[in-house]
């Protein structure tokens, strides 16, 4: 999987207070239709460099903002500032920004070198310098021998590089890219995030990507935001956000999670004692800030920081009794689904590291589930 | 039962394939009749086309025809794209749907009605500002681009709604102003509908009568209006020499375009 490698002066950024933003949104809201909310007060800071990514499942707002972004959509409300110059009255055609579309937008009457070469003629740039940057572009999305086609004579995943060379030729300061890669199949799709990090880090443009696939934002992101309904419920690094989600709504968007409902019985320093209707013992957890006796929590637990067990902990703390109802064998990792007696389903992932056509655990087999007081999260939203 | 269909299916289609052109063969082959008499025939000739390229009267009426038909297409073409792009692109403006109705009432409207008015419309616009002076050229034009605008509208439209607004935006977003945008994306895109709205207008109004019959003045007679009256004092057969020869340059044009359209659909699945 492509991971952003990181520079770290310039990519953790976000935790320096005196760095200054390459992009500020200011408290934008779009309205539509008076009374539709798209986007709703939505501020973000974001640095240079970044691969940033609005996640969201569709008609959260995020497109919208993203339009927004490249002058296509006009602010109810709010500014947008690059590099500090206000930029939120400023027609697309006159933005430093360049956008890659969803449909990809090729010109159908135009070959793929005139479509790269588009954005250049309209800066009124010499012939030789249009020749040298499109053939430079077409080099670096390794086009260069399709140049004389047209994009209907193109596969999807020649065109979506045709666009990215075309949004990239101008050399923007900030290249958005809308579902770069939704119309490509699995296996190109793969191929083609590894790909697009590349591209990034050579070209050191910041890129914000807009997508509804959780996994291609936790892996080609430097750092991401969760959205609903035009509201951002959580910025952070990948892993911020799969390890420590500010909510039950983003614990359950990204990745698969199990959640346990209680109540706080104590709270000693950093570790929270819960009682839980759906956990025969007590629940024992890290938590940096303390919490009220008597507060509703949830405990969000990932399936591969359970363990299986033989028989229940000495302590009797954080542990579930149950039977497996169903296996899911991913090759890898085997994820079951374990039927407790409180009935309630609780999904463990297992490593499969020795060669097995079955694993270790089968149908209907009696287990014991266990995890460590810091493999999960308490959660009060 | 199986083996008898194809023997209907060919009984149908001689029929149908009959009733469209055997009036058309009919007339071809009476312009080669040597006879005067359209009816009887008197042995082959060709003489009626050489008549027919010495009488006057027909071939101004011809070239009157031919200058007004493109008038009204060139005309046309730009009106009714102008509609087409406001009626698709602003979607948001309140009188719209009695907008897009309008565009698209002279389609179903008697051309009786529309030649009347227009008659009405100049006599008027005469004795109110002192033009148009008479009626004549300027006037079968004006009044053939009202309707045949409406045809181009309604081709330029469906074209128009099929094409992505993102090609638009991403133009934009790469740096065009908007007229340039129109320009360059917009219009090589929908040339193909904008041709075809050329050529029909150009048909239509080279076939209109009606209209033209009442908005015209003396002096100037389209051929249609040749041809009706001719008819009317028995038929010439100079008439079937020159709907033969309409009917060889049309479907020239046609098996042209066709061959065309072919060969760009052929190169575009290679």
């Amino acid at each position: 999987m492509p991971q952003q490698r990181r520079d770290p002066a310039v990519l953790e950024a976000w935790q320096d207070p005196d760095a200054r933003p390459f992009l500020e949104i200011q408290n934008v809201t779009k309205v539509f239709d008076a009374h539709t909310y798209a986007v709703d007060d939505v501020s973000l800071r974001i640095y240079k460099g970044e691969f940033f990514s609005l996640l969201g499942a569709s008609g959260c707002g995020k497109s919208t903002l993203l339009r927004m972004l490249a002058g296509l959509e006009r602010c109810t409300q709010g500014r947008i500032l690059i590099e500090g110059q206000d930029i939120t009255r400023m027609p697309p055609y006159e933005r430093p920004v360049n956008m890659m579309f969803q449909s990809y937008a090729l010109f159908p009457h135009m070959t793929v070198e005139q479509n790269v070469a588009f954005g250049l003629k309209q800066e009124r740039l010499s012939g030789r310098e249009i020749r040298s940057r499109v053939a430079e572009m077409l080099e670096l999305v390794h086009m260069t021998e399709y140049a004389r086609r047209r994009p209907d004579q193109l596969s999807g995943g020649q065109r979506q590089r045709v666009a990215l060379a075309r949004s990239l030729a101008k050399q923007p300061k900030l290249l958005l890219l809308d579902e770069p890669l939704g119309a490509l199949d699995r296996k190109l799709r793969e191929r083609t995030q590894f790909e697009l990090v590349n591209i990034q880090e050579r070209v050191g443009t910041t890129f914000i990507m807009v997508t509804h696939d959780q996994e291609e934002a936790m892996t080609m992101s430097s750092r991401l935001a969760v959205m609903d309904v035009g509201r951002i419920l959580q910025v952070g690094t990948p892993s911020e956000i799969y390890e420590y989600p500010a909510s039950r709504f983003i614990a359950g968007f990204i990745g698969a999670v199990n959640l346990f409902e209680g109540r706080v019985v104590s709270c000693e320093e950093e570790l929270l004692v819960i009682q839980s209707d759906d956990a025969p013992g007590e629940i024992v957890m890290y938590h940096a800030n303390p919490l009220a006796v008597g507060t509703p929590v949830t405990v969000a637990l990932r399936p591969e920081k359970l363990r299986v067990l033989d028989t229940p902990p000495r302590d009797d703390r954080n542990w579930v009794q149950g039977t497996v109802r169903e296996i899911g064998y991913l090759g890898d990792v085997s994820i079951y689904h374990v039927g407790t007696r409180q009935n309630r389903t609780v999904q463990v992932q297992v490593t499969n590291r020795a060669r097995r056509t079955a694993g270790p655990l089968t149908w209907d087999d009696s287990v014991y589930l266990g995890w460590d007081n810091d493999a999960g999260v308490v959660l009060t939203a | 039962m199986t083996g008898r269909r194809p023997f209907w299916l060919f009984t149908a289609l001689a029929f149908g394939y009959s009733f469209l052109y055997l009036p058309i063969i009919t007339l071809i082959v009476y312009s080669f009749n040597d006879s005067r008499l359209v009816t009887v025939w008197g042995g082959f000739s060709t003489r009626w086309y050489a008549e027919l390229f010495r009488n006057e009267q027909i071939l101004s009426a011809l070239w009157l025809s031919v200058r007004i038909a493109a008038m009204t297409a060139t005309l046309a073409v730009i009106l009714g794209t102008l509609a087409a792009l406001t009626l698709v692109r602003f979607t948001h403006f309140r009188t719209r749907m009695l907008f897009a109705g309008m565009v698209a009432a002279p389609l179903v409207m008697p051309e009786v009605i529309l030649g009347l008015s227009g008659l009405l419309m100049f006599v008027t616009l005469e004795q109110a500002i002192g033009w148009p002076p008479g009626r004549g050229m300027t006037t079968i034009t004006i009044a053939h681009v009202t309707f045949t605008s409406a045809f181009v509208a309604v081709i330029v439209q469906s074209r128009l709604s099929q094409l992505d607004v993102s090609l638009e935006e991403a133009a934009m977003d790469l740096g065009a102003r908007p007229w340039k945008v129109f320009f360059v994306i917009i219009l090589p895109i929908i040339s193909p509908a904008l041709i075809a709205g050329w050529l029909l207008g150009f048909t239509l109004s080279m076939d209109d009568l009606v209209i033209a019959s009442f908005v015209s003045g003396p002096g100037a007679t389209t051929l249609p209006m040749v041809v009706y009256s001719s008819v009317r004092l028995g038929v010439s057969p100079q008439v079937n020499a020159l709907a033969t020869l309409i009917v060889v340059v049309v479907a020239t044009g046609v098996i042209i375009a066709g061959w065309l359209l072919h060969r760009q659909t052929r190169r575009r699945d290679r």
